[in-house]
């Protein structure tokens, strides 16, 4: 890796050290990351402002936040769908932000990604979508595409579904797809860009379901954006809490212990009060069935 | 059957002919021509992948620069270089250079404008994938957007038959000009209404394949 030229070109962002940690090894890695937009007004907008942040291989991370926080500018910076103004981002030991057009096409293989709204091709089939990113990437035989597909709509449950158009599934199949699709080239990470909030309760559960089974049976390591607390505490094992461009905290989602007690962000406090409820109705059952 | 109709029964079908010789020439430029300059405007447009607004500006300007011109201007005005291209400035085939070149345009903005209803997003998540941009047109845009462009070529067909008809001024025959030079100049208003309503069941042909075909195409 060519560590030193690019250093170079962000020394504006190097206030903050990489945090380097040999420990375990990270799939996602930003350094001082900065993102603006220019508005119509002419003034700029700070969405993300030198965040710094880790992403061990084979978690599942959230990223939370309210509407305007930066968290879905910060998921797009990762795979460059957004070009960040200053900072780096590693993904895989690879400099995501130094790459050439061709060299990031290569990289962006790697990285599987779902949307809110699927953005499935409406007029292929489910197969066509899930052979997708097989096909552009040229590697794979018509035999390997096939036997890829069927594998991948298998791990989400939806080999019947193969020769159907999008708009004969549901929204929670819709997504299901969507991570078919997104798992066929076998990326090392999948960002999820509010995966279920166009879903109700019940296909949510199935979205979350196989999101975790994806993740303990490939691990693939996920990171998620998400505005419904619920999901966090369904799936994630780590989050960061977004306020205005910048991470305020991070946790891990089951902490105990005196750190729950003093979260600085009010999604935190929300989190730390979910959690302690969850922990309050298991006393309260394991009291009945004592009783019982 | 009136004996004006008898008199002109060979030249009707030669008329059909050459009506169909233009179409299919204007047409086929339309799609090979003005179909990538659609993509292009499409790819070089605001807030698209290959943004450039200067260049989008003066192709923009060159593609209502040709959509302004009358067409029966254009015809005259092309002459010496329809001379050039078809070796002859009279003719069915003479005709269809002008007819071309009015049709590439309007092709290439029927195409952008139905490019810019497929989803962002969907673009946007083969970008994800790391699809190249000649990958996103053919195997994003183009499918996405088939059934419209089906009925833009639809539209385009019917307008160019009325056109065709403009063409006999230069000697390039077909139905329309047939409808002028019987129906209107010789006032033989049984042969106009011949003419008229063999166009009439041309259109509503046309019209029906294309709806028929964006139909089956439209899996949305």
């Amino acid at each position: 890796m060519n560590r030193s030229t690019v250093h170079g070109a962000t020394a504006a962002a190097g206030e903050n050290p990489p945090p380097a940690s040999a420990a375990a090894p990270a799939a996602i890695r930003l350094e001082g990351v900065s993102k603006s937009y220019r508005l119509p007004n002419g003034t700029a907008f700070e969405a993300v402002k030198n965040v710094s942040l880790c992403v061990p291989q084979g978690d599942i991370f959230g990223l939370i936040g309210t509407s305007g926080a930066g968290k879905s500018t910060l998921l797009r910076l990762v795979n460059r769908l957004e070009h960040p103004d200053a900072g780096r981002v590693f993904v895989g030991g690879r400099e995501i932000v130094a790459l050439g057009k061709a060299e990031l096409r290569v990289a962006r293989q790697s990285m599987g990604m779902i949307f809110q709204q699927f953005n499935l091709l409406q007029n292929a089939t489910v197969f066509d979508n899930v052979a997708f990113p097989l096909r552009i990437h040229g590697k794979a035989s018509p035999g390997d595409v096939f036997r890829r597909v069927r594998e991948c709509l298998d791990l989400v449950g939806l080999l019947d579904k193969i020769d159907s158009h999008p708009a004969q599934l549901s929204g929670g199949q819709k997504q299901r797809v969507a991570i078919a699709r997104a798992l066929a080239p076998r990326p090392e990470v999948l960002l999820c860009d509010e995966p279920t909030s166009a879903l109700d309760s019940e296909t949510t559960r199935s979205v979350l379901d196989t999101l975790r089974n994806v993740n303990r049976r490939l691990g693939v390591t996920v990171l998620i954006v998400t505005h419904e607390l619920a999901v966090v505490r369904a799936l994630c094992r780590k989050v960061a809490v977004m306020e205005g461009g910048e991470v305020a905290e991070q946790f891990a989602v089951d902490e105990t212990g005196p750190d729950r007690e003093c979260r600085r962000t009010a999604l935190g406090r929300e989190l730390a009060r979910m959690a302690i409820y969850a922990d309050v109705q298991n006393d309260l059952e394991r009291l009945d069935a004592a009783f019982a | 059957m009136s004996p004006n109709i008898v008199a002109i029964l060979p030249e009707l079908w030669t008329a059909i002919g050459q009506t169909f010789l233009m179409l299919g020439i204007g047409l086929s430029a339309a799609v090979l021509l003005g179909g990538p300059l659609g993509v292009l405007l499409f790819l070089l447009g605001p807030g698209q992948s290959l943004e450039r607004p200067a260049l989008f500006g003066a192709i923009s300007w060159l593609v209502n620069t040709v959509r302004s011109f009358p067409f029966i201007i254009l015809l005259v005005a092309l002459v010496p270089l329809t001379r050039v291209i078809a070796g002859t400035s009279i003719g069915p085939v003479a005709a269809a250079v002008p007819l071309s070149l009015a049709a590439i345009p309007y092709f290439a903005r029927l195409v952008e404008q139905n490019l810019r209803d497929v989803p962002r997003g969907v673009i946007e998540a083969a970008h994800a994938m790391g699809a190249s941009e000649w990958q996103i047109v053919r195997r994003v845009l183009l499918v996405e957007a088939r059934s419209g462009l089906v009925l833009g070529l639809t539209v385009l067909a019917i307008s160019f038959l009325s056109y065709s008809a403009v063409a006999g001024v230069v000697g390039g025959g077909g139905i329309g000009d047939l409808a002028i030079r019987y129906g209107y100049y010789r006032f033989q208003t049984d042969v106009m209404v011949l003419t008229v309503a063999i166009l009439i069941v041309i259109v509503q042909l046309i019209q029906f394949a294309g709806n028929g075909i964006a139909r089956r195409l439209d899996k949305r």
